[in-house]
């Protein structure tokens, strides 16, 4: 298994080089320029040329040919691409363009916010999509199933920006009952342990804190959940439905077990290996679907920070921040793959 | 004697999207105590149903038991709630299955599925279980039984795995056995000693085995009684010596016949019976044979026969023309 791990982690490194090179190339693909977002339009040439000179952005792309040809090596490879790897290798992801301060920094503050939201999200999918799962299942063709799954097809079909749009006009707007977007109201003050408020207002007993902090997250948490949460009480419910027929759950009937224990002990741990390799994908997803939840609601995460730099062409921030989120999801398959040897005992590695 | 178990008019039915199948049609029969009775008869003759609705794990729906009872006990099974059910599965009536391949559960130990059973019916802690399951395992010819038990099914081999489907029917000592054609999927070699060991622990423990098969060599070896199943009817039982020495349903020659004996002269043709059986969908008011009989009559045609008294104890045949066939059939 060990031997297993530290292969998976080795062939992680190709997937990642690959992932800064198509986030780097794209994003140069965008039409627009840094120096001139930063200037305005009417901007000297001569102060735009000076600033792309600063940001190195007069460099080529990839490879210098003209160096080449001069029979300078070092020139040819001072590229804009291989500066950003060699910085990333000293695990330097740059200074922000427009703030001048190092996107690890910022990333190192907003990233918990994020986690947080992920977080409570998926646990909300995941212990909502299971058990509604199941019960549709094993109440197959019943009224229960019937709206269950009517109202799984309208989660996944649901955008996201639309519903959190409707939860604030609803529960902002017109009851007053949440606040309509921010992680925290102003004057609430929650010590950062581990950088997220639910937990670390739980561990230093700040009730108020907690409320405040529950009050702002459960709105975007469930309009992020509601997609994956309906994907996985699908799965759950189509991959029961399967294990069902099984013979070894007629065996586990005949043995004299009761109906709960034939589908939670001997249904389930055979039905969840679709469902995690969903919720894993589904988790990583989650991550990037955090960009739109995110800005509807204010919530100071990378996602919302990621696209205000697409849009202010802040490179840094963007390549620094789509890199964790591809980490974050190369880590969840990790962690599917594996889990599979705990659930299935004919699943080797090595 | 009372007996162990009185079946009464049992009715089965499967409602499909094609129609009614009409799997079992009014099966009646008694079982004692002890009793080895062999079930035979051609795929989907409702051998397999009929079993499944004694211990009610025919899924509904699409199926239903319609009408008739299980006396079981002294007590009808089919009236029981869920939760008494439970009760009598596994500790009065266990039941092993066709194929060993797919009947353990994958992702558990076999011991854990063993001392799941013993912990259920027997109260026994997990210590106990683990003893009583290794026993239990030595018992049905598993060597290291005491090292076999963390296995998962898929470290077994077939016959190794009907074991010890055999092994986890067995932990609770059921009154009754169904075992539901135990040796179809295996290597003919350990068919037969599959049937030794079910043979050897039913004098052993003195339990009734229904055996279901529609290999007919099998029950000979090893029944009390026959039970021959044709399109959800029984159109013959009695003792196994009557069964084959006086044949008298033409279903039942023709299942005999078309079985290899190893005295016949080489070269000499085996006897199928022509056609398949009807379609379930669409039983004939005559007798469900008639389409492939040759002892047809008119009155076949019109009125299905039930069982009556034939030659022979305890011997009983659905057919008009019976009498005709000993006639012929020479005994």
């Amino acid at each position: 298994m060990a031997r297993y791990i530290l292969r998976r982690l080795i062939s992680v490194i190709p997937t990642l080089i690959g992932v800064t090179f198509v986030i780097f190339m794209f994003q140069r693909l965008i039409p627009g320029d840094p120096a001139v977002a930063m200037l305005g339009e009417h901007a000297a040439p001569e102060n735009i040329a000076r600033i792309r000179e600063q940001l190195g952005l007069n460099r080529p792309l990839f490879l210098d040919r003209d160096s080449l040809v001069q029979g300078d090596l070092g020139g040819f490879f001072d590229s804009q691409y291989v500066r950003y790897l060699s910085r990333l290798v000293k695990l330097d992801l740059g200074n922000s363009i427009h703030r001048r301060i190092p996107v690890a920094e910022t990333l190192g503050l907003r990233f918990p916010a994020t986690v947080e939201l992920a977080l409570l999200s998926m646990l909300i999918a995941i212990f909502v999509g299971i058990p509604v799962g199941i019960i549709s299942a094993a109440r197959r063709n019943s009224l229960i199933d019937g709206v269950s799954m009517m109202g799984s097809l309208v989660g996944v079909s649901m955008p996201i920006f639309w519903l959190g749009l409707m939860e604030i006009m609803l529960f902002a707007v017109i009851l007053g009952w949440l606040p309509t977007g921010g992680r925290l109201s102003t004057g609430v003050q929650i010590q950062s342990i581990t950088g997220l408020y639910l937990v670390d207002s739980l561990l230093t007993w700040n009730i108020p804190g907690f409320v405040d902090a529950l009050k702002h997250i459960i709105m975007p948490a469930i309009a992020l959940a509601t997609i994956p949460m309906a994907i996985i009480a699908r799965m759950t419910r189509s991959s029961m439905l399967d294990v069902m027929q099984e013979d070894y759950i007629r065996t586990a009937t005949a043995k004299g077990l009761a109906e709960r224990v034939v589908l939670f002990r001997h249904a389930l741990k055979n039905a969840f290996l679709p469902v995690i390799t969903i919720i894993g994908i589904q988790a990583g997803t989650l991550m990037a679907g955090a960009v739109l939840t995110e800005t509807i609601f204010s919530w100071p995460g990378i996602g919302k920070w990621v696209y205000d730099a697409i849009l202010g062409r802040d490179y840094p921030i963007v390549q620094g921040g789509t890199l964790l989120i591809a980490i974050i999801f190369v880590f969840f398959n990790l962690l599917v793959d594996i889990s599979y040897a705990f659930l299935d005992p004919r699943i080797h590695y090595d | 004697m009372t007996p162990l178990m009185d079946l009464k008019n049992l009715r089965v039915r499967f409602h499909t999207d094609e129609g009614m199948v009409k799997a079992v049609n009014g099966v009646s029969y008694a079982m004692e105590p002890g009793e080895i009775l062999g079930v035979v008869g051609e795929s989907g003759c409702g051998k397999s149903v009929h079993a499944l609705s004694i211990m009610r794990l025919i899924q509904t729906p699409p199926g239903k038991i319609e009408s008739g009872q299980v006396i079981f006990n002294d007590r009808d099974l089919l009236k029981l709630s869920e939760s008494e059910m439970r009760h009598v599965r596994g500790r009065e009536i266990a039941m092993i299955f066709q194929d060993p391949m797919t009947s353990l559960n994958p992702v558990y130990t076999v011991g854990f599925q063993i001392v799941e059973a013993l912990k259920l019916h027997k109260g026994l802690d997990e210590k106990a279980a683990r003893e009583r399951a290794a026993e239990l395992l030595t018992l049905v010819g598993i060597p290291g039984a005491r090292q076999r038990l963390d296995d998962y099914p898929h470290q077994f081999s077939g016959g190794m795995r009907q074991r010890a489907m055999i092994a986890m029917a067995l932990s609770c000592e059921p009154q009754l056995l169904i075992a539901d054609e135990p040796t179809t999927a295996l290597d003919v070699t350990i068919q037969a000693q599959i049937v030794d060991l079910v043979i050897r622990l039913q004098q052993e423990l003195g339990m009734a085995v229904m055996w279901i098969t529609h290999d007919l060599g099998v029950v000979a070896e090893m029944a009390y009684k026959i039970n021959v199943m044709y399109a959800g009817y029984i159109i013959e039982r009695g003792q196994v010596r009557d069964i084959y020495k006086k044949t008298r349903h033409p279903y039942t020659i023709g299942l005999l016949g078309s079985l290899p004996r190893i005295d016949e002269p080489p070269g000499t043709k085996l006897v199928s019976i022509p056609g398949l059986p009807p379609d379930l969908l669409a039983l004939p008011t005559g007798c469900p044979f008639y389409a492939r009989c040759t002892y047809r009559v008119e009155r076949c045609l019109e009125e299905n026969p039930s069982l009556e008294e034939a030659d022979g104890v305890e011997h009983t045949v659905a057919c008009w023309r019976w009498e005709h066939i000993a006639g012929r059939v020479s005994s």
